[in-house]
């Protein structure tokens, strides 16, 4: 049973004028595909999050390629239209984020700025640690914080952003920060909520549809 | 009296230095935005140009004074914490400072004179040279940079891959001669995620003069 690209949720230009309809079509069409197509080529195992959490057992391609599919693939579901979910983290996980970062204003800040200090390629993340507490952080290339030995913090993530350059470059160039900034207008909050509701909050990773 | 002419200056000049420290400067296109064209598009190389290089070079001179007062302050701690600044950017103006001198407007379309020679030797072929040079370009995972470099010690060239702005010589001690700047912002707006078709383009504008240039300087000096 080989690896899928994933449908996106939602038609290629819903999330104007935050992440162009060219990105998104570009990103999950060619780049996404070519992370599946090269994940099949480089192994024959199937569970995702498995491969991801012993990813020192597999070699380099399946890292890059592994780790590109389950990120992505997560991150069509992390986004949404503007009006279709809340603005903000609600219930539990809105009370987990200010006890631990005072606001949630104050997490986006720590999140903006993780990705903002990620030299070259790689992604920010939102996630929950072993002893439940959560946590923000960046990886380099499609490494993810699942990856216990390579991620610098290794967590359950339930938000993750693509700072990759050609997640951003066709509208913003250069301005990283620009696409940070717009791209909180688009998370979709009630994914992340369900997220940590039922998965990361009894330690459990996100599964995706494989 | 020359020796206390000399200290007072050497502590004065403690405090004149900041006014005269030299900083880095974005060095200018040997050549129009649109000369490189239809190879790699105007509009890249504005930006390539005016923005991801002039970056570099300001946060290195940020970070370099950031350096110069955490010395001053005796803070080993804070300069250390500085390095991954340096690398990212003084490595992002080095290579990039090369980067546009060897490339040009109409190509030559092969090496020649002892680079040439050298290439032979080392690789069989200029065509295997450069299949292996767009392998190992093309294969690198994100950002990064591959490399046709020199090996004074064992006087041969080498192929090279070096990630994000990690520059050639400081990272590898090969001397750098002809690089292909992978990082999306080089080809995307272009070529999209159609990274080999770049990179194989790269060649047609490969300033090969001036890369015998370098190979001449690495070799003789």
């Amino acid at each position: 049973m080989s690896f899928q690209l994933p449908p996106l949720p939602y038609d290629y230009q819903v999330l104007e004028p935050f992440v162009d309809k060219e990105t998104m079509n570009l990103h999950h069409t060619k780049h996404h595909q070519t992370y599946v197509n090269n994940l099949n080529g480089a192994t024959k195992d199937s569970d995702i999050v498995a491969i991801c959490q012993n990813i020192k057992n597999y070699p380099v391609a399946v890292r890059n390629n592994g780790g590109g599919h389950y990120n992505h693939s997560l991150f069509w579901k992390w986004m949404a239209p503007v009006g279709s979910s809340n603005v903000a983290p609600t219930g539990t996980l809105k009370e987990k984020i200010e006890a631990t970062f005072g606001s949630v204003d104050e997490m986006k800040k720590k999140f903006t700025d993780a990705a903002l200090t990620r030299f070259g390629s790689g992604w920010a993340w939102l996630g929950v640690q072993k002893d439940g507490s959560l946590a923000i952080s960046s990886t380099a290339n499609q490494d993810n914080p699942l990856m216990a030995g390579v991620a610098d913090v290794e967590m359950i993530p339930i938000l993750g952003l693509d700072v990759w350059e050609h997640a951003y470059y066709l509208k913003y160039q250069n301005r990283r920060a620009e696409y940070i900034q717009q791209w909180w207008n688009v998370v979709n909050w009630d994914e992340v909520v369900k997220y940590y509701d039922n998965f990361a909050s009894k330690n459990n990773p996100v599964p995706i549809n494989q | 009296m020359f020796a206390n002419i000399a200290r007072v200056l050497a502590q004065s000049s403690n405090k004149c230095l900041p006014l005269i420290r030299a900083k880095h400067s974005l060095p200018d296109l040997p050549y129009d935005f649109n000369a490189l064209e239809p190879v790699i598009s105007a509009e890249i190389m504005q930006v390539h140009h005016q923005k991801h290089h002039a970056t570099y070079v300001n946060n290195l001179n940020v970070a370099e004074e950031k350096l110069f007062e955490a010395k001053q302050r005796g803070s080993v701690s804070d300069q250390i914490a500085l390095t991954s600044a340096l690398k990212f950017n003084g490595g992002g103006h080095i290579n990039h400072s090369i980067f546009w001198t060897i490339l040009c407007q109409n190509g030559s379309s092969e090496p020649g004179g002892e680079l040439a020679e050298a290439i032979k030797r080392d690789f069989g072929s200029y065509q295997r040279m450069v299949d292996l040079l767009v392998a190992t370009s093309t294969g690198i995972q994100g950002s990064g940079w591959g490399w046709l470099g020199y090996n004074k010690q064992l006087n041969r060239l080498e192929i090279a891959a070096c990630a994000n702005q990690d520059p050639l010589q400081a990272t590898t001690g090969l001397h750098p001669l002809f690089g292909i700047d992978v990082w999306e912002h080089a080809y995307y707006l272009q070529y999209k995620n159609a990274r080999p078709d770049y990179v194989k383009s790269i060649f047609k504008i490969a300033n090969w003069r001036k890369v015998e240039e370098l190979f001449g300087k690495a070799r003789h000096d």
